[in-house]
């Protein structure tokens, strides 16, 4: 039974039976979670070849590929729903990568880490090293991030492009959090369009 | 030994009809097309796969003929247990329109002359094949097929199913092939051809009462086996070594590398046809699965699901003319599934990662047959 507090709001999120792109699915147990919760038609990119047969034993249609060449290829409004659950940090190209997101899915889904966090902001300020917390588990050696950006740097970033934010969910731990998410939430949920 | 996930002895079968309307136009008849089954059919005639052989395969797909000791081309994928599960599946594989391992080729008696038919073989296409195996399908009292798999050429002519009669089909599985040959697949083909055709016991194809042309069908079948296999692949297998030890000599194949290249060579000529190999070669180089169009028009409204495999040492069937597909099934909105194997055993891959192969295929059945 999938518990991940992020996979179970984004499942609350999504209307039943629609179509689904997951970019960066990692081992489908997002897409498996929605497939089962809401019906939906799901799709999944990942770059990982070990994921890869991991979301094929789930009975998931995944592509093996990364996320900046995978989306480019779809045509405009083909899917409901585009996520990206931690994963627009990972890409290259987060521009091009949202812009295309938003083109192929009538609403696009962002799951982010704080990297603002409270905790990581003690370690910071006080330890004086890059933080490692439970949304930003990695050493500055062994991580996947290519880019760090706190809650506010988002929403920053949505008013100045006009991109809508439809919806914003915060979690801290296992729980929703709700005032100052950019000082207490571990991870921001966004709804755009 | 005897192995439990063997299918065991098994009998290559033989299906004869009239004949059938070739793509260019000309009747072809009677034809016999050899098939072998592995199975049994169920009830609601719904668990049938057929499997599509390359090149040089043939209908023996798995386990083995009375008294021999070698198995069939897929066998580590076929049988009881495996990825194509003969205890779930009823499997069918037949030699293809145009061989030599039991259909009607050019090696075939023609009955306008009572002699094999030789160069007035028709042209054939990968298409012409796939029909014969409609044909056989329909004979079997199969409606729509579990699946359909193939690599390489058999890759194609799933591509073919897939792009003309994807109604009869559920899923296409799609290995380490491509919507069209590149130049570079179509020059290694014509050199391989070209080999065939020098050879002076060819005889404009009239071989078949005398010598026959060895030395030109070896030297096709070592450079198709050059590029089946990967620089790696082949720095593993061989490395620099000499064949026991021999002190070189002149032009003796004394590196392992050639000795492997010449027996894979002389064992070719002895199972294979060389006007065969001339016919079916051709029909790889002119197939296009999207026949002019872009191929995602060809999917609009194909319900078919489809699982792309690739491997990444593959450089005779790169990935990136698996993508090509898969980009066409995502413009379409076909229901796909995408791999890359990380492999480096070359083109030989579909045939040698059978670990990879079994998870994949054993997942994709089963999520096909559940629908």
């Amino acid at each position: 039974m999938n518990t991940r507090i992020d996979h179970r709001i984004i499942s609350g999120i999504i209307e039943p039976g629609s179509s689904v792109l997951d970019l960066g699915c990692g081992n489908g147990d997002l897409l498996e979670l929605l497939t089962k919760e809401k019906n939906v038609r799901a799709q999944g990119i990942e770059i990982d070849e070990q994921a890869i047969y991991q979301c094929v034993a789930k009975g998931l249609s995944v592509f093996h590929g990364d996320i900046d060449s995978g989306l480019s290829e779809y045509a405009d409004r083909s899917f409901d729903y585009v996520i990206l659950n931690q994963s627009l940090q990972q890409v290259r190209h987060v521009e091009s990568v949202l812009k295309d997101a938003l083109r192929v899915g009538k609403k696009v889904i962002i799951g982010l880490p704080n990297f603002a966090y409270c905790k990581a902001r003690f370690q910071l300020f006080f330890g004086g090293r890059v933080p490692v917390t439970p949304s930003l588990p990695y050493s500055w050696y062994d991580t996947p991030n290519l880019h760090f950006l706190s809650l506010s740097d988002f929403l920053y970033y949505c008013r100045e492009r006009g991109i809508k934010i439809e919806k914003a969910v915060y979690t801290q731990g296992k729980k929703r959090s709700g005032l100052f998410p950019n000082f207490f939430a571990e991870l921001g949920i966004f709804v755009i369009k | 030994m005897v192995d439990k996930k063997s299918i065991g002895v098994v009998k290559t079968q033989f299906f004869d009809f009239d004949g059938l309307t070739l793509e260019s136009k000309e009747k072809l008849g009677p034809v016999t097309i050899a098939y072998e089954t592995y199975g049994e059919l169920n009830p609601n005639n719904s668990n049938a796969v057929l499997l599509l052989h390359a090149l040089s395969g043939d209908a023996h797909a798995a386990g083995f003929h009375e008294g021999e000791d070698k198995p069939g081309w897929w066998d580590d994928l076929v049988g009881p247990g495996k990825a194509f599960d003969t205890q779930k599946y009823f499997v069918i594989c037949s030699n293809i329109l145009g061989g030599c391992k039991g259909s009607t080729g050019p090696s075939s008696i023609d009955p306008a002359t009572g002699k094999p038919y030789a160069l007035d073989f028709p042209s054939i296409t990968i298409g012409d094949m796939v029909n014969a195996q409609l044909k056989l399908i329909d004979h079997l009292g199969i409606k729509k097929l579990l699946a359909v798999a193939g690599g390489s050429m058999g890759g194609m002519q799933a591509l073919e199913w897939l792009a003309k009669h994807n109604e009869r089909i559920q899923s296409a599985i799609v290995i380490a092939t491509a919507l069209r040959h590149s130049p570079q697949q179509i020059a290694f083909d014509e050199v391989g051809r070209q080999a065939v055709m020098a050879d002076p016991n060819w005889k404009s194809g009239r071989y078949y009462e005398g010598p026959l042309p060895s030395r030109g069908l070896t030297v096709a079948r070592m450079i198709g086996h050059i590029t089946y296999m990967s620089d790696t692949s082949m720095a593993e297998k061989f490395g620099r070594q000499r064949k026991n030890g021999i002190e070189p000599f002149k032009f003796t194949a004394d590196f392992e590398v050639e000795g492997y290249l010449r027996y894979r060579g002389d064992s070719f000529v002895k199972r294979f046809d060389a006007n065969s190999y001339l016919y079916i070669t051709k029909a790889m180089d002119n197939f296009d699965a999207s026949g002019g169009k872009n191929f995602h028009e060809v999917l609009k409204g194909v319900r078919a699901k489809v699982l792309v495999i690739a491997f990444k040492s593959d450089w005779l069937y790169p990935s990136y003319q698996s993508k090509e597909i898969v980009k066409a099934c995502k413009l379409a909105g076909v229901d796909a599934t995408y791999c890359e194997v990380n492999s480096t055993y070359g083109h030989d891959a579909f045939l040698l990662e059978t670990q990879q192969e079994t998870h994949l295929i054993t997942h994709y059945l089963k999520k096909v047959s559940s629908k």
